[in-house]
């Protein structure tokens, strides 16, 4: 690569990662590392959203379905097939990515676009939800549950920072494959796919074969998050991995930190879940009790400021404000 | 006339539901040669032209490039062989900026990054985008658009060019300065087949030219013998113009 550190964008990454990579020695409380964990599967998540959505204009309401193939497929294959977690993570990530071509397969080549595909992947979604709460396979409502034995080959950690850093090694991966991705072919021609399709066919563009390759890397990179999840609180069922909550943190995230970014998706998910978490304790505080879903009327509050004022996510306004932020641009 | 022309529409037929747009109309085009085709609106001009781009299959009829059949081949396999097309209305990728834009179309034949930007630079300069290099397609003027669409597509670098009214939506001047922009493109080597309703300019431009009409083909050849086929009069200016037209022509020579 020609060009320092610094014009090639990895400069950037860089130093995000390293920051946070150091932020567990200044908080030992393990209450803010489970948070900031969590932080970071829901950025896992929102990157393989913001990779399909952001860059190639396809946007999905069901990436649960990727979560939940994650989530369920290191879960089940310790539980039932008693393979360990190491092993049963590429392959849980392999059958997301799956799970991407197959549903991509079906939509994209019906020609499915904007809602139809939402709509698309929402039921998707849905059905596996189903599904899962209904065969006694996947533990149906009662879920599944991972043994307890604490042992880093055995992907549970004794100190919580393990898990934190683990995670944010797979976040730096892929902010790392997102910027590769920006600057490659494959990039320029899946935003020209998101841009306008049919000036990108002309233009030589297999679109159909753009768009699967993205929902197959998103689908992988959604599921690594759902692992992730399953690993961290070792217990799942239908509505945590196939939920409708994952698919709509994985859309806001990037929604509001800054759509089609390489940082986006984290900055969205640090701002969202730290607000919801500030709300949730000053509601608590006040009102002597927890209210339940106040954090979900922040997410609201959140992305109506940001479809009205910030159409670029907070990324956009600050790139707009601070001039110095206009040279980390992917 | 050369053995095989490089591209070559026979019995090009489209029907959609009960209405006919293009009736078993047959076309060539000689490499090196600037070919118009034009007609009167409704003649069927667009949807002739989507079936030799790749983007519409034809009820009936064949297209062959170099003698190949390519009736069958979808759109961006066509862009690979050699051929590209622009838009009538324009399509940017309106958020990326014109460097961007082109450089899509350069990826074709240079998938790295340094060499897809810099192939793009080059393009820019020879239409005249160089000033507009890193703004955002979406800011530019008509013209400048028009000239983005010709630049994207010369970036696969083709050896049939496809333009679908590149001057229509121009005011007189900017069709001035267009001309010689595509004639630099056929002098550069690529063989244009050009649809426009501009007559001016295809009088000026176009080696051969052909008449679509109610999706037939009425009339072929050089630009004056086709500006005075009666054929050609009565379709664009209703049945007996041409009569008419002798006639005064014969009353002010007298």
């Amino acid at each position: 690569m020609k060009g320092g550190l610094f014009t090639s964008g990895y400069g950037p990454i860089l130093i995000v990662v390293v920051a946070l990579a150091v932020l567990p020695f200044g908080f030992s409380a393990n209450t803010t590392l489970n948070f900031l964990g969590f932080v970071l599967i829901v950025t896992l998540a929102a990157q393989g959203w913001n990779l399909l959505a952001g860059y190639g204009g396809q946007f999905s309401f069901g990436h649960a379905a990727f979560f939940g193939m994650g989530a369920y497929g290191i879960a089940l294959a310790q539980v039932r097939f008693g393979l360990n977690p190491w092993l049963a993570l590429p392959l849980a990530i392999a059958l997301g990515a799956l799970t991407g071509t197959i549903l991509g397969y079906l939509s994209f080549r019906a020609r499915l676009r904007g809602s139809y595909f939402a709509l698309v992947t929402l039921a998707f979604a849905e059905v596996f939800r189903i599904l899962a709460n209904a065969s006694t396979f996947t533990g149906g409502a009662a879920g599944v549950l991972i043994p307890l034995r604490i042992d880093a080959a055995n992907f549970q950690f004794a100190d919580k920072r393990s898990f934190y850093w683990l995670a944010l090694s797979f976040v730096a991966f892929v902010l790392l494959l997102t910027h590769w991705i920006a600057r490659s072919r494959f990039g320029a021609y899946l935003v020209a796919v998101r841009e306008n399709e049919d000036a990108a066919r002309a233009l030589g563009v297999d679109a159909l074969a753009v768009k699967l390759k993205a929902i197959t890397l998103s689908g992988g990179i959604t599921a690594a998050a759902g692992c992730l999840y399953a690993q961290k609180f070792l217990y799942i069922d239908a509505n945590l991995a196939f939920g409708p909550w994952i698919s709509v943190e994985a859309l806001l995230a990037p929604i509001i930190g800054g759509i089609g970014t390489v940082f986006g998706p984290l900055a969205g998910a640090v701002l969202l879940l730290g607000l919801g978490e500030i709300t949730k304790t000053f509601f608590t505080w006040l009102l002597g009790g927890a209210v339940p879903g106040i954090d979900l009327v922040v997410f609201g509050v959140l992305l109506i400021l940001c479809v009205a004022f910030a159409p670029r996510g907070v990324l956009g306004v600050l790139r707009r404000i601070l001039p110095a932020f206009r040279g980390g641009r992917a | 006339m050369s053995a095989t022309p490089l591209l070559r529409c026979t019995g090009i037929t489209k029907r959609f539901g009960g209405l006919v747009a293009v009736d078993d109309a047959s076309l060539d085009v000689e490499a090196g040669s600037i070919t118009g085709l034009i007609g009167p609106n409704g003649a069927g001009k667009t949807t002739f032209f989507t079936v030799i781009a790749g983007f519409a299959e034809p009820t009936a009829g064949a297209v062959t490039f170099r003698g190949r059949d390519i009736t069958a081949l979808p759109a961006h396999r066509r862009a690979e062989i050699g051929i590209a097309r622009t838009f009538q209305i324009v399509q940017p990728f309106a958020g990326l900026s014109v460097r961007e834009n082109i450089a899509v179309g350069a990826y074709l034949r240079h998938p790295g990054r340094e060499a897809a930007m810099a192939r793009a630079e080059d393009i820019a300069l020879r239409l005249g985008l160089g000033p507009m290099l890193d703004q955002s397609a979406g800011d530019l003027t008509v013209a400048g658009r028009k000239r983005l669409e010709m630049a994207r597509a010369l970036a696969t670098e083709p050896s049939l060019l496809l333009l679908d009214e590149v001057l229509a939506g121009l005011n007189p001047s900017e069709i001035r300065d267009m001309i010689p922009v595509v004639r630099a493109i056929r002098d550069s080597g690529v063989t244009i087949l050009i649809v426009e309703h501009v007559m001016q300019a295809v009088m000026q431009l176009c080696d051969t030219v052909a008449v679509l009409a109610q999706g037939r083909m009425i009339a072929k050849g050089r630009p004056s013998e086709v500006a005075s086929d009666p054929k050609v009069i009565e379709a664009y200016l209703g049945h007996g113009a041409a009569k008419r037209m002798q006639a005064q022509q014969g009353a002010s020579h007298a």
